[in-house]
């Protein structure tokens, strides 16, 4: 390139191609240190002790063994020591992919319209209402759990209006049940939509409803055929910002949830644990990263061609 | 006047919804922090004995200045860093790598939260020993790693959905990219770096696996705290010490929202 | 590798004790500490203790056995002591250095996982046994049978803690066994009859001090202290200890290996053995501690409370949790995760 006369527009343009690649690496550099030192990294120890046999206190000992690999679909009996297929990893997983899809798309069902609202409003007060999203978030995610206990335990607020409205005789039982873990991730996870969703709405250009009705548009084909589009890249940021940290929710759960069955979280945490078995919680959470992975990729390249079809 | 053009039906009724839900439990926790009773669930009158002797523990005050401290330096550090990746893995030529960058960069969200504390664990612990620093500083890479991704997307989802037309236009006007980064690029995404900043601060806020593995000696956040309280009995001091932030938080929107209009 | 650790903690400890400046890093139970007994060790010494906190003798284990964690003192539970002795994680006591250790009660003196109290110093110690509230359940709560086969009103409500070791032991002593048992057939038993009792819990859950005060669990295998606690908030609760046998557990304070203050690590512990200082521990968390002579400094409400005191007849029947290895271990981690899921 050194003082290479302009020779035709293919190379100036491989030319600019070529800055823009190393400018997108150099603006990411930071961020990506950062993680490698802090996030990234460190993971690959997990990788190399789902490799070895548990500590019997705990920890590792250093010696290959493929078990924890094994130890994931199959457990040998401690018993008869015959080997047979785990179910209990797998019911675990899928409670767990259930309740994060049911939170992410009651979260989207009520986060969209808030957006919405929030982005509609007079420039002057949209900051406000934003502001009003976050607020219950600078308290303590514990704090604000164990307020929804005070709201649905036995002798709680919801079961003293439901009694003195007459409609239930006895307490409902609804902390302690998947129902509480929902409603508690539901409430955790929202503003993990809604900032997003309204990231995106904030930059549509409402002109373009005019147009649509104009056309004779229904209010759902408007929704459908020119907001959806316009704001997808915010509805997927939302989606991955609730459906992922709630995969792997560990305080809620715990907390709601009261410890009788398990989400993947707190499955592998019993493992670093009491469980005294950290290859297994080792090999669980490499797996748990794979799929979420593997499910990630699929999502944004089916999610962007759609876009560029649509 | 008719309805504007925005206008979804039901939208507004379901967003007045979400807000009275966001801030019932907000109100019970107020009430009771003014419970003069000695425990949590009955409420035995007016009384303002939690504010002192939370204020009296040190324990508590300690850990919560801790908190909000972490809180914002994790938040501005992951903010600048995101916004610059932001910057280069939106609206330019798709370029190899561009992928990876962004697996990278949402890798936090991927894990859970107790599996990169146990890495972190062992891999910061090899630096306590062999550096004999043990400060606040490895606190600070984990909450400003894990908090990156949480910055980056509502960053990203602003620059995907603005047009290049005015900065194209400012370019050909012969701004330097710089300048036309401060004038033209840097307003315009402004809402998606607050967004992402206050999500980056909450999120740092809330994390208590990571922290309870992460901190050394004496570096109790106010979740860490709390989550050795649990165990045994949660006192109404945390209440109080939420009701207090809470305040804060208030006094600082007002005093935003005010100095905002006076710039006006 | 390990060379270079010793090197670098030796420096650490000659550099800590160039500035000894009068501080302590305690790392113990939340919520476990009284702020007098801090207010009152600080007044006397000029040392200032700072406390941080853990949920877990498994996450305090773990954060030590990293390294580098920068604390001086903590306080496992019993069956953790001999862990911290094994991976060499704790320095034996110089007790010339502790001149109030004889304070130590006899019973507590010669325990089986520390003889002669060479490596750790008393804290508190207490049980587990069955919170019930008598409004739900007026009669016998001095057995298992209300956790393992309850009756009609407390079965779907009873709450057991999730603590591995405390549950499996219960069963199997109720079943006739001994805690660790390597007995593949009566273990398999255990397995049955939790996985049978199972659903006739309504949670695996802590937090139990608010919750049986506010009436929101009746029931609950839990510690004495908390149910004391609750007793003292809520009069209907009371407190039984199982007959086929139950768990006592005491947890001790140890000094670190890598203890940068020593010298006042030294202080503190012979602090807490003198009888007025161990009698605040308890007034705070409301479990007794080990240390002779501490009952007439205690609060008047704690000297005959039936959650402290355990009843003659059933003083046999307590048992220390000991460590288990091996098979044991197996078969109480796999019963426990196929509990679990």
């Amino acid at each position: 390139m050194s003082g290479a006369p302009l020779s035709g527009p293919s190379q100036a343009e491989a030319a600019l191609a070529a800055k823009t690649v190393r400018g997108g690496w150099l603006l990411s550099l930071p961020a990506l240190v950062l993680l490698a030192v802090a996030a990234v990294g460190p993971l690959l120890i997990m990788v190399v002790y789902s490799f070895l046999l548990p500590g019997e206190y705990g920890n590792v000992e250093w010696g290959f063994s493929f078990d924890a690999w094994t130890g994931i679909l199959f457990t040998r009996d401690v018993f008869d020591d015959t080997l047979r297929l785990e179910d209990a990893h797998l019911s675990i997983l899928l409670r767990s992919v259930n309740l994060s899809l049911l939170t992410t798309i009651f979260t989207f069902a009520v986060g969209f319209p808030t957006a919405w609202f929030i982005a509609t409003r007079p420039q002057r007060q949209r900051a406000l209402w934003l502001f009003l999203i976050t607020i219950p978030f600078w308290t303590n995610l514990l704090i604000r759990t164990l307020a929804i206990n005070e709201i649905i335990r036995a002798e709680g607020l919801l079961n003293n209006i439901l009694i003195g409205l007459g409609l239930i005789d006895q307490p409902l039982q609804i902390i302690y049940t998947d129902t509480a873990v929902f409603i508690g991730m539901t409430y955790v996870y929202l503003p993990l939509m809604v900032l997003p969703l309204f990231a995106a709405i904030d930059r549509f250009d409402m002109r373009l409803l005019e147009a649509g009705y104009d056309l004779y548009a229904t209010r759902f084909q408007v929704l459908r055929r020119i907001i959806v589009p316009v704001v997808k890249p915010g509805i997927i940021a939302g989606s991955i910002l609730v459906f992922v940290p709630a995969l792997g929710a560990y305080v809620t759960p715990r907390i709601l949830g009261g410890g009788k069955q398990m989400m993947i979280g707190n499955f592998i945490e019993l493992q670093f644990g009491q469980g005294r078995n950290w290859p297994l919680g080792a090999a669980l959470s490499v797996t748990l990263l794979v799929i979420v992975t593997a499910a990630l990729l699929v999502y944004v390249r089916f999610a962007n061609r759609e876009v560029r079809h649509g | 006047m008719a309805r504007p053009i925005s206008h979804l039906p039901g939208f507004t009724p379901i967003a007045m919804a979400v807000f009275a839900a966001l801030y019932l439990p907000l109100v019970i926790l107020v009430f009771y922090s003014f419970n003069a009773g000695e425990d949590l669930a009955h409420w035995e009158g007016f009384g303002l004995h939690w504010f002192a002797k939370a204020w009296e523990n040190d324990q508590v005050k300690d850990s919560t200045i801790r908190s909000l401290w972490l809180a914002a330096v994790a938040a501005v550090i992951s903010t600048v860093v995101a916004t610059m990746a932001a910057l280069g893995t939106t609206r330019r030529a798709r370029f190899k790598g561009q992928t990876f960058i962004y697996v990278m960069i949402n890798q936090p969200l991927m894990v859970p939260e107790i599996v990169t504390a146990v890495a972190l664990l062992i891999f910061f612990a090899w630096f306590k020993v062999t550096l004999g620093y043990q400060g606040m500083g490895y606190l600070v890479l984990a909450h400003s790693a894990f908090c990156i991704p949480f910055a980056y997307l509502p960053i990203r989802a602003r620059l995907e959905s603005m047009d290049l037309t005015l900065e194209t236009a400012a370019a050909d006007l012969y701004a330097t990219p710089f300048a036309t980064f401060r004038r033209v690029t840097f307003p315009l995404l402004l809402p998606g770096i607050l967004a992402g900043m206050m999500l980056a601060f909450v999120t740092s806020l809330d994390d208590v696996v990571i922290t309870v593995f992460v901190k050394s000696a004496g570096q109790d956040t106010l979740p860490t705290y709390m989550l050795g309280q649990i165990r045994r009995q949660v006192s109404t001091e945390v209440y109080a010490i939420s009701t207090m932030l809470l305040g804060l938080t208030v006094v600082m929107l007002v005093a935003f929202m005010a100095l905002t209009r006076k710039k006006d | 590798m390990k060379n270079l650790l010793t090197a670098t903690a030796m420096l650490m400890g000659l550099t800590a004790m160039a500035q000894a400046e009068g501080e302590l890093q305690l790392y113990n139970w939340g919520d476990y500490t009284s702020p007098e007994l801090l207010a009152k060790f600080e007044a006397e010494t000029g040392i200032k203790v700072t406390v941080t906190d853990y949920d877990s003798n498994d996450t305090a284990l773990a954060k030590i056995e990293a390294g580098g964690s920068g604390f001086d003192l903590v306080v496992p539970s019993a069956n953790y002591v001999p862990i911290y002795v094994e991976k060499g994680l704790v320095q034996e006591l110089d007790l010339s250095k502790i001149p109030h250790h004889g304070n130590i009660a006899p019973e507590w003196m010669n325990v089986d996982y520390d003889p002669g109290r060479k490596f750790s110093i008393p804290w508190q110690w207490g049980t587990t046994g069955i919170g019930m509230n008598k409004t739900l359940y007026a009669g016998d709560i001095n057995t298992s049978a209300i956790w393992l086969d309850p009756p009609a009103e407390v079965a779907g409500k009873i709450n057991v803690t999730p603590e591995m070791n405390d549950v499996l032991a219960m069963a199997t002593m109720y079943l006739g066994g001994q805690p660790c048992s390597e007995d593949a057939e009566l273990m398999k038993k255990v397995r049955d009859k939790l996985l049978e009792a199972k659903p006739k819990w309504v949670s695996m859950d802590y937090g139990m001090t608010e919750k049986m005060s506010s009436n929101d669990v009746k029931a609950t295998v839990y510690w004495n202290g908390a149910m004391f606690r609750s007793r003292l908030a809520n009069p209907d609760v009371s407190f039984g200890l199982p007959r086929e046998g139950f768990p006592i557990f005491m947890d001790q304070v140890m000094l670190l290996s890598d203890a940068k203050n020593v010298e006042e690590a030294y202080k503190f512990l012979d602090f807490i053995a003198l009888p007025e200082n161990a009698a605040l521990i308890s007034a705070f968390a409301r479990y007794g501690n080990g240390i002779a002579g501490s009952e007439e400094f205690m609060p008047a409400d704690m000297k005959d409370a039936p959650e402290i005191v355990i009843p003659e007849e059933l003083k046999s029947k307590g048992v220390f949790l000991k460590t288990c290895t091996g098979k044991a271990q197996d078969y109480i981690t796999a019963i426990w995760t196929e509990l679990q899921k």
